[in-house]
């Protein structure tokens, strides 16, 4: 019953990786079918250019499209997960992530401008381990909200994740309520939480901090949820429409704000943070 | 205690057809139990129940999740799987609790919140994350007991506390152990290789610096014995309640937010 939680979300669509583009590649957009040249999809930021399809971005590739030049300045970047229940072979499949894919955990924080507004931000990245949350994911947002608190910044997320990090048992149940803990006390203190829910947001983020921002974004056509798909079908015996859980869908039944375009998305939350007093 | 047992062990034990329910403590822990129903946005969900009590004379709020016994207890209570109006429920009654000063006493007994159409389009995950962050600021001492399932962010909805406390079988994990061996080995059948591993029994969550009191359960369950539990349980609560209300409310809340931003184990 409860896989849903902590399901891996089914991958819905390729997964595409986040290599520069030769020449002559093309990519087949999982939505429509539609062939663009490889090279206009990364123009595009990973955004088909027939149906809109908002492909997954990295981290590193969504702060630079968010933050201002050289504005980004990373928090805690050193840090990496311990192993808490001793669960088989857990480092070893981290080590080889951090290898493959550039990243120490699931999430970069840090400061940086948007617009000329100063912003703490943070950016789940599906490549390592579904951006499920474990200690690190925990620490490091709890951390952010912290530092955005003594200094009244406010804080943007870019939320996409699985849900909890089995690999790490209770203690990854847990990070729910140190981050969830940490945003309510900024959110005390006055300070301004956005959330941009990016695809996948499923489970124990959906079911912590991701929900809690002052203001929700979602990018179109997104997935946000709890349960995973597979789990309730499970459950009811039947297949769900289409359209369910989608970004649209999930601001029908009232919990999204807005849906934003990934292009845009910085100006949008530029405009937002300037009407909220965050000024240069 | 009878701590040879292994993790999979208890979870057949809680699992226990005449395994003991909040129904049958209430009256034995709590006078003047008055149920108030409903979250006053959508409906009453059977999952959750909660109301006013008086424990050793003094008025508290009791929230808890509830297990049936049978068919028709089950399909009341849908086996104790919540939907979001039982977690705003349980957010109502506890905002409740803080204005009239009452201490919170939670029973988490749930395989995990449900999963289903209805919930999603209510806002599961949002009510879970609400209750979460609310009760990390709730303005009164809370103490939450796992009486025997503590399934998940279904569990964590009425987790968040200056206290955890585990019956002695009772077990408290991130994911069913059936779940976890289907998502992370796609065998489901592995359910109790994935139990002993997962570290979710009482010791195991006291070492992890997740709940803090173990309560002893009379010799082979406390299915065998209900008056015994109810006094353990009773006794607990009378210890920890008032010593919970003597403290400066602020220094409380240091403590709990404390208790959850210590656990967590990384390097850098």
């Amino acid at each position: 019953m409860l896989e849903d939680f902590f399901n891996v979300v089914r991958k819905r669509f390729n997964d595409d990786d986040d290599k520069a583009a030769p020449e002559n590649q093309v990519f087949k957009c999982p939505r429509c079918q539609s062939q663009v040249p490889l090279g206009r999809y990364e123009e595009l930021n990973r955004v088909c250019p027939e149906c809109n399809y908002h492909g997954r971005l990295s981290a590193r590739a969504r702060i630079a499209i968010t933050a201002d030049k050289d504005s980004f300045v990373e928090y805690d970047a050193d840090m990496i997960s311990c192993n808490p229940i001793d669960f088989p072979d857990y480092e070893e499949k981290q080590a080889e992530l951090r290898d493959s894919t550039g990243l120490r955990d699931a999430i970069v924080t840090g400061e940086a401008k948007i617009k000329g507004s100063s912003v703490v931000l943070g950016v789940m990245d599906s490549r390592f381990m579904m951006a499920s949350m474990g200690s690190v994911v925990g620490e490091k947002i709890a951390r952010a909200f912290e530092r955005a608190q003594e200094k009244n910044l406010p804080v943007i997320m870019f939320t996409a994740s699985g849900g909890a990090r089995m690999q790490e048992g209770i203690v990854s149940l847990m990070q729910m309520a140190k981050t969830s803990g940490a945003v309510k006390l900024h959110s005390d203190n006055g300070g301004l939480y956005i959330t941009v829910l990016t695809d996948p947001t499923t489970g124990g983020v959906t079911a912590s901090f991701a929900s809690l921002g002052d203001i929700i974004i979602a990018e179109p056509k997104i997935l946000v949820g709890f349960a995973g798909r597979r789990v309730i079908e499970g459950t009811i015996k039947q297949r769900l429409p289409d359209d369910f859980q989608l970004a649209e869908f999930m601001q029908e039944k009232g919990f999204v704000d807005m849906i934003v375009e990934r292009r845009k998305m910085r100006s949008t939350l530029s405009h937002l943070l300037k009407l909220h007093g965050y000024t240069e | 205690m009878e701590n040879y047992r292994t993790a999979y062990e208890r979870l057949e034990l809680i699992r226990h057809k005449n395994r003991p329910t909040i129904r049958d403590y209430i009256p034995l822990v709590f006078t003047d139990f008055y149920e108030m129903h409903g979250d006053r946005l959508y409906g009453d969900d059977g999952a959750v129940i909660g109301g006013v009590a008086r424990l050793d004379g003094r008025p508290v709020t009791v929230i808890a999740e509830v297990k049936g016994r049978d068919i028709n207890e089950n399909k009341k209570c849908n086996f104790a799987m919540p939907h979001p109006e039982g977690y705003r429920k349980a957010l109502r009654l506890a905002k409740q609790a803080e204005k009239f000063h009452r201490p919170v006493i939670c029973f988490i007994d749930t395989p995990g919140a449900f999963c289903g159409i209805a919930a999603e389009e209510r806002g599961q995950g949002e009510a879970i994350a609400r209750n979460i962050a609310d009760f990390m600021t709730l303005r009164t001492p809370i103490v939450s007991i796992v009486l025997g399932e503590g399934g998940s962010g279904g569990a964590l909805a009425l987790g968040v506390c200056d206290e955890l406390a585990m019956l002695e079988n009772a077990v408290y994990s991130v994911i069913s152990p059936r779940g976890f061996a289907s998502i992370l080995w796609k065998d489901a059948s592995r359910e109790e290789e994935a139990c002993n591993i997962m570290k979710i029994t009482a010791e195991d969550l006291v070492s992890l610096g997740v709940a803090e009191s173990i309560i002893e359960e009379p010799l082979g369950g406390a299915h065998n014995d209900l008056d015994k539990i109810s006094e353990n349980i009773k006794e607990y609560l009378s210890h920890i309640i008032p010593e919970k209300c003597k403290k400066d409310i602020d220094v409380l809340l240091k403590e709990r937010y404390t208790k959850f931003r210590k656990i967590g184990e990384f390097s850098e």
